[in-house]
């Protein structure tokens, strides 16, 4: 049935595709900052575990309870220290000055760890599969991988809806004026929110390089596909940036259906055309 | 009511006319008082300023932040590579062709990305130029993976011999340099650029004037991509071969050029020239050090984004008040008893003042 | 001492100067009203004394403590709250939520949700409406309830009868005069001119920029606020 195995493979790679993107967009919804260094994050988590399961023998998902903390605190002090003072200037100040952080992490990857291509190694997993009726299977890791976004998915929304700090989250997202005029220390809450921001990449970073060959340039394709998922979806809900991640995946299944070369350019397509048919996505929450 | 007249030069910039003549009169006798080695940088430095000089037009001008350029530069350059190999075109006629080519491909493009806003236009060019770079990559007539070559009976349309070529090329490429400059400065002291200021100053002040942004932008775009695509085909007339990788890299004709605009200052002219001059510099510096210039360029932008977003030229005008293109207008009253006396001046704004009363 | 004293308070945004050197002083437990016309300076003022203005610290002074450079926040930790021109309440939170956001900062003090809720029983029942569900009127109690919930010492009014009917503005002014029984100290600006004078001991009228006339409410000559308040 090869429909529904495309379908099945496509839509699991939803999950990845929405850990990509939670990042991205925690951190427009909260601050209005589109970073353009996001996939290089997602990547420097990648090395950043790489680093500690060299050296304490650790297996990659194990390393998360290092590398997690650690792109915490690299959030928190980059928006603290540098992003939140490009917030009042207009368009260009965030958006030049990630660009820049961007090239900055993909050269010094670069410099440290040379050009070539590393992948994380854990096991067995990685290619564990479960048959299902009709003949299909269906990855393990892709599954688990899954789960994980929907789990975070779900995490979030707790979060943003049940906690003190969620609500003020959720005012400040709505107007951060405002907010500060309620006592809401802005500039603290922006620093934690890209550190919340980060633990997510992180997870997407050591659980994409399990699977996926990557390399220090491979940070802006990363970005994209965050930011495909995000439009496709719609913004301003998480599970509708799930379901956009599904599309894509299912989207980009097709293409390699048809000839494997073709897997990115179809997600590319399929982005574009709904961008001009539907720009607001498939499945938008009002605001902006 | 006294005589009015609007001035458009300022007193530095006509001290600047007497200091660029010669120097651009050497610039183009270089063939014949250095080598190839000094031809092959100017000529690089030309077209990396026309680049710059191109997106400064669109991000500092018309506010739109491309990343997505080097887009029309593969374009331009795949077309040229295409005319003249398959098509056996004419290779000058190719190159004019060229541009024209990538201007007419922004059309559909700017379909998809003008549906975006701010950063998510910027990360939709991005994808556009993906695109592309993909596309090229899986079409056969263009080389698919490997790209195309020039082949040296294409070449040996300019000159039988390899000095006379690269006499040729690096005038052409001085040329064309001067040719988007004109352009851009044209544009820009004209009624458009007017509107393009203004729009850059604030877009609904200027919609409720009756300037109409979608259109000044969508020619800015449109124009912008076309001259792109003119560059992009001389560049890779020079390099002689293409492939998807090098003709749509971003790291080539993206990253670099946004530097050298933000570090030199962005939105005004003259910026463009002095960001070209320290990438020129730091590359030359830094060359034994692999890519780290392009870290101590990242993080220069960076500070100066932070700290001086007029960048260098910025602050110059700031502290000094210099103009060395004037494309200001300034209203000069010359009243029945007296000598004239300024009335206004109007000096291009730097980004980043965000002043409007809540 | 008065509990609020600014000094040659002036503000700019950007290149515009919105304010030229106001010189006020508010007493603790006093209300006090600033009249004046449109883009007289009057929310710009409020603004100001709430933080989110640039200012030179001793431009500001409150409680006797030189408070022109704090931010917002800091502003509400040490007792200032804002009921903001247009409610602003927000609107991806219900109206409980809202109101507990307003408490965010955590100052002590007679005010909680329970209190509030005694104050504006209707707000009770709306508690799990999404904000932006509730009439304008509704909105107004809200605001002001949002603002209470932070235990402030001055309370800053902006344009609170704006948009609204007069039978609401007077339910509005009526509860206000229950938080000033609290003995807290209440800053109204308001166009509308006898609500405000009404509901005041102490006038400020502003013009452009400008301190144009300063009295106590009582017996005070309506001409003369008149040609203060168009600059006559």
């Amino acid at each position: 049935m090869e429909w529904l195995n495309i379908l099945i493979q496509g839509g699991l790679l939803g999950g990845i595709y929405a850990l990509f993107a939670i990042g991205l967009s925690l951190s427009f919804g909260i601050m209005r900052l589109v970073n353009i260094a996001h996939g290089d994050l997602i990547v420097l988590s990648a090395y950043v575990a790489l680093v500690v399961v060299e050296n304490t023998g650790l297996d990659p998902i194990s390393s998360l309870v290092i590398v997690v903390p650690m792109m915490f605190a690299l959030g928190y002090a980059l928006q603290r220290g540098l992003l939140n003072f490009t917030l009042s200037g207009g368009l260009l100040p965030p958006l030049l000055v990630t660009f820049g952080i961007s090239v900055i992490i993909q050269n010094s990857l670069l410099q440290g760890f040379g050009a070539y291509t590393h992948r994380l190694q854990q096991g067995a997993i990685e290619t564990a599969s479960l048959p299902i009726p009709g003949g299909i299977a269906v990855g393990v890791y892709p599954l688990l991988v899954f789960a994980v976004a929907v789990l975070a998915i779900a995490g979030l929304q707790l979060f943003f809806y049940r906690t003190r700090l969620g609500r003020a989250f959720r005012a400040v997202s709505d107007d951060a004026d405002t907010a500060e005029l309620m006592g809401i220390d802005n500039r603290k809450l922006f620093a934690l929110a890209l550190g919340i921001a980060m633990i997510f990449t992180a997870l997407a970073g050591v659980l994409f390089a399990i699977r996926t060959n990557f390399d220090p340039a491979a940070g802006p394709i990363r970005l994209i596909l965050a930011f495909e998922a995000v439009i496709i979806g719609g913004l301003g809900s998480l599970w509708g940036t799930l379901l956009g991640g599904m599309v894509l995946g299912i989207a980009q299944a097709v293409g390699a259906a048809l000839s494997p070369t073709w897997q990115i350019l179809a997600g590319h397509l399929a982005f574009l055309i709904i961008l001009i048919v539907r720009p607001s996505g498939l499945f938008p929450r009002t605001r902006d | 009511m006294a005589p009015v007249h609007v001035d458009r030069a300022t007193r530095a910039s006509r001290i600047f006319v007497f200091v660029a003549v010669p120097a651009l009169a050497a610039l183009i006798a270089l063939p014949w008082w250095s080598g190839p080695g000094n031809m092959r940088l100017v000529a690089e430095m030309a077209y990396y300023l026309a680049l710059a000089q191109l997106w400064n037009l669109l991000a500092g001008y018309a506010g739109l932040v491309s990343v997505g350029q080097q887009a029309f530069v593969g374009l331009g350059a795949y077309a040229f590579y295409y005319m003249t190999g398959a098509l056996n075109v004419n290779i000058y006629l190719a190159l004019i062709l060229a541009g024209p080519f990538a201007g007419l491909m922004s059309i559909p493009v700017s379909f998809a990305v003008f549906r975006l806003r701010g950063a998510y236009f910027a990360v939709g060019t991005w994808v556009v130029s993906e695109v592309f770079a993909l596309a090229a990559s899986l079409i056969g007539v263009l080389g698919a993976g490997s790209g195309l070559s020039l082949t040296p009976a294409i070449v040996r349309q300019i000159a039988p011999d390899r000095a006379g070529r690269d006499t040729i090329v690096y005038l052409m490429s001085l040329g064309v340099s001067l040719l988007v400059f004109a352009i851009v400065y044209l544009l820009l002291r004209s009624r458009h650029g007017l509107a393009l200021t203004a729009i850059r100053d604030s877009e609904p002040a200027s919609a409720s004037l009756g300037v109409n942004t979608f259109r000044t932008k969508l020619t800015i775009y449109i124009a912008t991509a076309a001259c792109t695509g003119l560059v992009g085909a001389l560049i890779f007339l020079q390099k002689l071969r293409l492939s998807p990788e090098a003709g749509f890299s971003i790291n080539d004709w993206t990253v670099v050029v946004i530097f050298m605009v933000v570090i030199g200052g962005i939105g005004t002219i003259e910026g463009p020239f002095i960001g070209m001059l320290v990438y020129i510099v730091l590359r030359e510096l830094l060359a034994d050090f692999g890519t780290s210039y392009l870290i101590l360029m990242g993080a220069i932008a960076v500070a100066v984004m932070l700290k001086a977003p007029g960048g260098i030229w910025g602050w110059v005008v700031q502290r000094y008040g210099l103009q060395l293109f004037p494309v200001g207008r300034r209203l000069v009253v010359a009243p029945s008893d007296g000598p004239p006396v300024l009335e206004s001046s109007r000096r291009p704004r730097q980004e980043g003042s965000d002043s409007s009363p809540a | 001492m008065s509990l609020l004293r600014t000094h040659g308070l002036s503000a700019f945004y950007g290149d515009f100067q919105a304010l030229f050197g106001i010189d006020l002083s508010v007493e603790d437990g006093e209300t006090v009203a600033i009249i004046g016309a449109n883009g007289a300076g009057k929310t710009t003022f409020l603004r100001a004394i709430a933080g989110a203005l640039e200012t030179a610290p001793e431009m500001i002074e409150f409680d006797g403590r030189r408070v022109g450079h704090s931010t917002p926040h800091e502003m509400v930790r040490l007792g200032i709250a804002m009921v903001p021109e247009g409610r602003k309440l927000f609107p991806s939170l219900s109206v409980e939520e809202n109101l507990l956001l307003g408490g965010h900062c955590g100052r002590a003090g007679p005010w909680s949700l329970q209190r509030v809720y005694k104050l504006f029983p209707m707000l009770d029942e709306l508690r799990r409406l999404p904000a932006p569900a509730l009439s304008g009127g509704q909105q107004q109690m809200a605001a002001i309830g949002r603002a209470l919930m932070s235990n402030p010492r001055l309370l800053l009014c902006d344009e609170l009868s704006l948009g609204l009917a007069p039978v609401v503005i007077r339910a509005i002014y009526d509860c206000l005069g229950a938080i000033v029984a609290e003995g807290t100290t209440v800053v109204i600006v308001e166009q509308d001119i006898n609500r405000a004078l009404d509901a005041s001991a102490h006038f400020y009228c502003f013009q452009e920029g400008r301190l144009a006339l300063s009295a106590p409410t009582k017996n005070f000559n309506r001409t003369a606020i008149t040609a203060a308040y168009f600059g006559l």
